[in-house]
């Protein structure tokens, strides 16, 4: 039996197509090694960059953020955080629509720094909004259901995280995808911790929402069509028998 | 002019002072020698601390390019960026309902026979973040006394402008437009209460609620109506727009109260725009003086 497409970038692709045509794979392509530093130092720019303007309104005086960069910036790497979830998501589809292979290699790059804003988004928060101020921590997660909700999210990222090292996906073998199956979930309460948090606009988190659900169907359209694809390629054989 | 507050309020909800009158949070500010103050003692140094040196006013920068003024956008910065041209002349304020002389004012005229005052107010903002604005105006209580409202009033409602061409936030129904605030009637003849014209003595600007707004220190900002085209007096509550947008986080009253919590977070403390560490928030804002408009009320249930 095949392993699923999902599972090992070498799968073999389906031989016929149903109603979407995909190129052949570009297996042969194999993108140099320093590339994946390229995208680490992008990410960490982007992290960087994100609570430097927060603290540098806060303690040099800079107006980058507007009046209150303490909540601007939190939202700013909360925001931060999904966008970086969904790029992890679209790393499948383009490499399915595009044959390239190759963009596998830094899904598990992307994953980590998506990973990362979420804890520099948790850290705003709890040192800069909340002042460490535990009471207050603690009635919120145990009262506010947005921020239990967000805590939820970090908390399912956490194994994710710790699973990313290369040798830990060795050692977890063919566990390793069922297990990081876990970002369904984690976009899931992501998204619900957005809607909540908003008082009355919700156009950016329905656009959030919206992508998401694309990713999310573009997975359910290809599960489909493997299955129909195997169901059809059974078929001559049970006539033929 | 006498005005008794409603009578519909049961005698059951009758709340003792000592219980709504927020002192925890003076005595955590307070030196040790002042910790067995009493009540009344904590009234007066919540009032001490209204004019004390510790409520610098916020930069003009501040005060108007931090705004929500969902009618130019529901970003902070979205109001100062759309209501740039935005015309304040010609302007009209109708002025109807339960009152001897209801008509339409020219702006000019509205506010003609009024000496503009100047007093700082704290802002505090529902959203748990406050500011300390320069205000210029005329007293409440002054322009209600010379439209002359009937005995029969109880309540004042107060319409903002409606005009999608010109207010760009309106032609997405993130709220129900026009936003309708409105006050009872011995609240908006409070003398801290008061209708607003300027900041830091200059004109005010548009983002901030050009040209004539509402000011209530003790109420959070969203009870304030900016861009004022009606005025009308009525005996009925009027629905306001927070509260039919979400009447369990927003209510009628909306008095800063630390002691009642946002569904969604905590009302206790506030961060002054410009500081780096919150503050505690102050009963009715530091604004002691309005405690007798709401005696016998329960405040957690009128939010």
């Amino acid at each position: 039996m095949p392993v699923p497409a999902s599972i090992s970038p070498a799968a073999p692709i389906v031989p016929f197509t149903l109603p979407l045509k995909l190129p052949p794979k570009v297996a042969a392509f194999q993108p140099p090694k320093w590339t994946r530093w390229v995208v680490h130092v992008a990410c960490f720019l982007l992290v960087a960059g994100s609570a430097g303007v927060t603290l540098s309104d806060l303690f040099l005086g800079t107006r980058i953020l507007g009046a209150n960069p303490i909540k601007e910036g939190e939202h700013l790497l909360g925001e931060w955080t999904l966008r970086m979830l969904m790029i992890t998501l679209f790393v499948t589809p383009i490499r399915q629509l595009t044959g390239w292979n190759w963009l596998q290699k830094y899904r598990r790059i992307f994953g980590v720094w998506a990973f990362v804003l979420g804890c520099t988004h948790l850290l705003a928060w709890a040192v800069l909004d909340v002042e460490l101020d535990w009471g207050d921590i603690q009635t919120d997660i145990m009262k506010r259901w947005y921020i239990t909700i967000g805590m939820a999210a970090w908390l399912l990222m956490l194994p994710l995280a710790v699973t990313s090292t290369a040798g830990m996906v060795k050692r977890l073998g063919k566990k390793w995808v069922p297990l990081h199956k876990l970002i369904y979930p984690i976009v899931v309460l992501g998204c619900i911790h957005f809607f909540m948090a908003v008082k009355k606009d919700y156009e950016d988190a329905i656009i959030f929402a919206a992508f998401f659900a694309g990713l999310f169907a573009w997975r359910l359209f290809m599960w489909w069509r493997k299955r129909a694809t195997a169901a059809r390629a059974a078929a001559p054989a049970r006539a033929a028998a | 002019m006498l005005i008794r507050p409603p009578a519909d309020i049961p005698s059951s909800e009758i709340t003792p002072e000592a219980l709504y009158v927020n002192r925890r949070d003076f005595l955590g500010r307070a030196a040790g020698a002042l910790a067995a103050a009493s009540i009344g003692g904590a009234a007066l140094a919540a009032t001490a601390r209204a004019q004390g040196d510790d409520d610098k006013p916020n930069t003009y920068e501040d005060i108007t390019t931090y705004n929500n003024f969902y009618e130019f956008g529901t970003d902070k910065s979205d109001p100062a960026e759309n209501a740039k041209g935005f015309k304040t002349r010609p302007w009209t304020v109708k002025v109807d309902g339960m009152v001897k002389k209801p008509a339409e004012y020219q702006i000019e005229d509205f506010l003609k026979p009024h000496k503009l005052e100047d007093r700082v107010y704290r802002h505090r903002c529902v959203e748990a973040w406050s500011m300390v604005i320069p205000w210029q105006g005329i007293p409440m209580a002054e322009v209600i006394k010379r439209f002359d409202p009937l005995p029969s009033a109880k309540f004042v409602q107060f319409q903002t402008l409606l005009d999608p061409q010109r207010m760009p936030g309106q032609q997405r129904a993130v709220l129900q437009w026009p936003y309708t605030e409105g006050l009872r009637l011995d609240e908006a003849m409070h003398p801290l209460a008061m209708f607003g014209t300027g900041i830091y003595g200059k004109t005010l600007l548009p983002q901030n609620g050009a040209p004539l707004r509402t000011i209530i220190p003790w109420k959070y900002g969203f009870k304030a109506t900016k861009s004022i085209v009606r005025i009308t007096f009525t005996d009925t509550m009027p629905r306001t727009t927070w509260n039919l947008a979400a009447p369990n986080e927003y209510g009628f009253y909306a008095n800063v109260n630390p002691e009642v919590d946002h569904p969604r977070w905590t009302q206790s403390k506030e961060r002054r725009i410009g500081e780096f560490r919150r503050r505690a928030t102050l009963m009715f804002n530091g604004y002691p003086a309005v405690a007798s408009l709401y005696r016998g009320m329960d405040l957690r249930a009128n939010y």
